[in-house]
């Protein structure tokens, strides 16, 4: 079999190639701790295969804890559409005991344990996988030499699994030297050696255990690959959509998002503070929104709690502001690295007095850039607060995706300073509310007032009764309109028959491939991932008119009346009996053969096989 | 920033006929009433652009200030008014920001913001029109009400430690702190023009009177009461034997001194430092260094070298 991309080996060809077999796509789950560079294995490998133009996606749990305690990082990395990170692995590393007994469950039935025999026993009566055994500590120790001790260990791991699934050796290598290139020449030197080491590991060691992914040739005119994770993809968003100022508060899994805009704005001219806390980072985004100039802040659920009493204020005065939440478990502290979706209710009403607002959720890593194109295009044309609702598997997660067309997308807004004609109102009745930012000169000589209190078409202080209700129509059918601008995305599947799949946020990629095998029992199902949560897509109720049945998919709990936040508001919007929910809330994502396995169950189904690959694709090579 | 294009016609000078907006709704005999006074006077001294004038504040009586002043402004919520006023100063440093609050606003539920807005230093002003009781609520304990005062909330006599504003904003490291009086128009107004003048981050207190609530609080400092109201004679540096005795606002810890002085203490400019670089210019600073790295570029080349790196 010839190599698409054949690689050089390091050392003069000290490895030599086995009998490779060939794999569609491949899930490799890392098991260490937090201190492990497990993440940079994760991220190297999706980079590559990000630039050999395949699929990735990957999963990601941090630990709370500052260093040490558990982590994992699974990627999955093949040709064709991988819509998720792969319900269990082909591929467990192993560095510690704690890693193997923990995640042995994750391997399926003839899959590859690869483990670090400095550290781990595995149990000798396990014949189900194959088990390797390689002394990944002191082998690195030896590679590297000096005083590093075991560091390098992950990229040590690196090059192993390079040999193992025959990986572009020289890309893999330039990703090293751009990752490590700002640093020291001796820490490239010391990676360069580990992976060198690693990836001249023999093929007998490895039990034969040699692999190749198929490779696919990209599609002459097609854009770039990228490879990012979503909070990365966010923030870039942002920038896009000519977002040039912001302040927040740090919170998981938040944080990373700031941390890139405090980097990255100044090079734009604009500036990211760090405040004291969240009240005052929502304020200070909303003075410079007010000063003309459209701010971010952002946060996770805690944090979006206590912005909620500005959230009001700017819904009142109308201006414009986007308000990020990347969701975690909750309530309180709850569960601060893993994955839920129970803000939403929080993201639409969270605040006091009738305070509608935008609220979005993007459902890819992708789509978390073109949802912030979003957002800021209808803060802007609405002068309204807009709630982007990500979460956190999204925000660490890695996937490959079209470099987008910036050329196309890029968003230059400058603040309107131009004089305000006689007879300016900010907030008028009939149309638009439109501010006058601070150095407009005002030619009638009256200088607009903003104001948290109920307020006329001028935006003086008014308690007068029908006045309020005017107004609270006028912000009401504001956000009503909304809904008209959408380019809404299609439905997936089929359009019409047994089953309606309804999803929002991450869920996407796992209710996406569990369409298919619920397709393949015979059952007619569509799939729709809702990024416009409020105000919901006008045309909502006809698309669930073509199902006998509607699930919606949502990692939050049924609550005292059976249903899931977003199903809650769907059945109050449509009363529509067909709805129901399917909600988990264990702090995971969803799995593929979960999905399938609920909805069968849900709707009484026995014939339905949950795993789409009954054995192993590494046994079926 | 988009600018009118053609010459503009040259302006009249700011009066108080055009800086006068909406009647002010305090109670007669209020203090804030001289306040408001004495800070049109201060911006008819500035003449500022009057486009070019924001003035922001809190929730309070004293907090309805912007809608009796006619300039761009607005009204935020309770305690958040400086973190706000933040963002309008550092994103827009073309413009000259004021910010008006009482003690509820400023000391107990903005009491964080006050701490780190001062550790910051933006440029920006704030008014802190202290009348040591809760009025707009009907006469609660305030952060600032003496041991003893009899409210609704502590009908025996509070027994909180008050806190000691000069004291607290020495301690933040605000950059300008001075301390004024509402029956004292000139003094007021001399306080709130060094302020503006100020580079960073100015904060003058004024004693103003809730005549409602906590009638005679101040009296102690007013003459035609039997009060004494004693000003800070700042040093002039000129060798005289009297000077020794004078206060330097850049010492620090003379400030702090005068700050713990018993009540009714002095008024006048406590503390003043003008060598810290404000955030404003900090920032400026950081936006300069890293657009002379990009080589200035374009934001389109900018992001797009970004996502090349993500291939």
């Amino acid at each position: 079999m010839v190599s698409l991309n054949p690689s050089e080996t390091p050392g003069g060809g000290a490895a030599k190639p086995g009998p490779h077999r060939t794999l569609n796509d491949v899930v490799i789950r890392l098991a260490g701790n937090s201190q492990d560079g497990i993440q940079a294995i994760g991220g190297f490998l999706a980079r590559l295969a990000g630039r050999s133009a395949q699929e990735v996606m990957t999963y990601m749990t941090i630990p709370s804890t500052i260093s040490g305690g558990p982590s994992i990082f699974q990627v999955r990395m093949g040709t064709g559409d991988i819509q998720s990170s792969g319900d269990r692995a082909d591929v467990l590393v192993a560095f510690y005991q704690h890693s193997y007994e923990s995640h042995r469950s994750a391997l399926r039935p003839g899959g590859v344990l690869l483990y670090d025999s400095d550290h781990v026993q595995p149990n000798p009566d396990d014949k189900e996988v194959t088990a390797v055994g390689v002394p990944m500590t002191s082998a690195t120790v030896e590679a590297v030499g000096g005083s590093s001790k075991e560091k390098g260990k992950n990229i040590y791991v690196l090059g192993l699994l390079a040999r193992m699934f025959d990986l572009d050796v020289a890309k893999l290598t330039a990703l090293i030297k751009e990752r490590f290139g700002g640093k020291n020449e001796d820490i490239v030197r010391n990676a360069l050696l580990a992976f060198d080491a690693g990836h001249a590991y023999p093929a007998e060691g490895l039990r034969d255990c040699l692999y190749r992914l198929d490779r696919r040739t990209p599609s002459p005119g097609a854009r770039p690959q990228i490879t990012t994770d979503g909070n990365t993809a966010l923030a870039y968003g942002l920038i896009a959509a000519g977002v040039r100022y912001g302040a927040g508060y740090p919170i998981t899994p938040w944080s990373s998002i700031m941390e890139t805009l405090r980097v990255e704005l100044p090079k734009y001219g604009g500036l990211f503070v760090q405040c004291e806390d969240e009240i005052a980072a929502v304020s200070t985004a909303l003075g410079f929104s007010y000063g003309g100039n459209l701010a971010v802040t952002g946060s996770s659920g805690p944090g979006l709690s206590l912005k909620a009493e500005a959230l009001g204020w700017a819904v009142m005065a109308e201006i414009p502001l986007i308000v990020v939440n990347v969701q975690r478990g909750g309530p309180s502290t709850g569960l601060p690295t893993n994955i839920e979706q129970s803000d939403l209710m929080q993201a639409i009403y969270g605040s006091h007095g009738d305070a509608p607002r935008v609220v979005l959720a993007p459902r890819t890593v992708e789509d978390c850039f073109y949802t912030a194109l979003e957002a800021a295009r209808l803060a802007r044309e609405f002068s309204t607060p807009v709630i982007i609702l990500t979460d956190q598997a999204l925000a660490t997660r890695i996937e490959a995706f079209d470099e987008p067309d910036l050329e196309r997308l890029m968003v230059t807004v400058k603040a309107d300073l131009s004089p305000r004609p006689i007879g300016f109102k900010p907030y008028p009745l009939s149309g638009p509310t439109r501010h006058a930012p601070p150095g407009s000169v005002m030619e009638d000589g009256k200088y607009p007032t903003v104001t948290g209190l109920e307020h006329d078409e001028l935006g003086h202080p008014s308690a007068n009764p029908a006045l309020h209700a005017q107004m609270t129509v006028k912000r009401r059918e504001k956000i009503k309109a909304v809904a008209a601008t959408y380019k809404a995305p299609p439905v997936f599947g089929d359009q019409s028959g047994d089953l309606l799949l309804l999803g929002w946020g991450c869920t996407f990629g796992p209710i996406h491939e569990a369409v298919g095998r619920l397709q393949a029992s015979g059952l007619k199902v569509g799939h729709l991932q809702i990024r416009h949560i409020h105000p919901l897509r006008s045309d909502l109720e006809q698309i669930m008119a073509h199902y006998k049945h509607i699930r919606v998919i949502e990692i939050n709990d049924e609550g005292l009346y059976g249903y899931g936040q977003l199903t809650t508001l769907l059945r109050a919007r449509y009363c529509n009996p067909a709805i129901q929910s399917i909600t988990k809330t264990d702090g995971l994502t969803f799995r593929v053969s979960e999905i399938v396995e609920l909805v069968a169950k849900n709707l009484g189904i026995t014939s339905i096989k949950t795993g789409a690959r009954a054995h192993s694709v590494l046994a079926d090579a | 920033m988009s600018a009118p294009a053609v010459s503009a016609p040259p302006r009249p000078p700011l009066t108080k006929k055009v800086l006068a907006a909406d009647h002010p709704t305090w109670c007669p005999g209020c203090g804030d009433f001289a306040v408001l006074a004495s800070f049109y006077k201060v911006l008819e001294k500035l003449n500022y652009p009057q486009e070019k004038i924001v003035t922001f504040a809190g929730i309070g009586c004293s907090s309805r200030f912007p809608y009796f002043v006619n300039s761009h402004g607005g009204h935020y919520i309770h305690g958040r008014a400086l973190p706000f006023a933040v963002g309008i100063s550092l994103g827009r440093d073309d413009l000259h920001v004021f910010v008006f609050g009482g003690d509820g606003d400023g000391f107990s539920i903005g009491g964080n913001h006050l701490v780190h807005t001062a550790r910051k230093n933006p440029r920006l002003t704030y008014v802190i029109m202290d009348n040591s009781v809760y009025g707009l609520t009907k006469k609660q304990t305030s952060p600032t009400s003496p041991l003893g005062f009899k409210s609704k909330t502590d009908p025996w006599g509070s027994f909180d430690q008050p806190i000691n504003p000069m004291r607290t904003l020495i301690n933040s490291g605000a950059t300008f702190v001075a301390r004024s009086h509402a029956t004292q128009v000139n003094h007021m107004v001399e306080m709130m023009l060094r302020a503006a003048q100020h580079d960073g981050f100015s904060v003058v207190e004024i004693l103003s009177e809730c005549v409602e609530f906590f009638e005679g609080a101040f009296d102690a400092s007013i003459p035609r009461k039997g009060g004494k109201f004693q000003t800070i004679e700042l040093k002039q540096h000129d060798g005289s034997p009297e000077d020794a005795a004078r206060h330097d606002p850049t010492d620090e810890l003379a400030a702090f001194q005068l700050a713990l002085e018993p009540w009714p203490g002095k008024f006048g400019v406590y503390y003043e430092n003008k060598t810290r670089p404000t955030k404003n210019a900090l920032e400026q600073k950081l936006i300069a260094n890293t657009r002379e790295k990009t080589k200035n570029a374009s934001d389109l080349e900018l992001l797009q070298k970004t996502f090349a790196r993500m291939r």
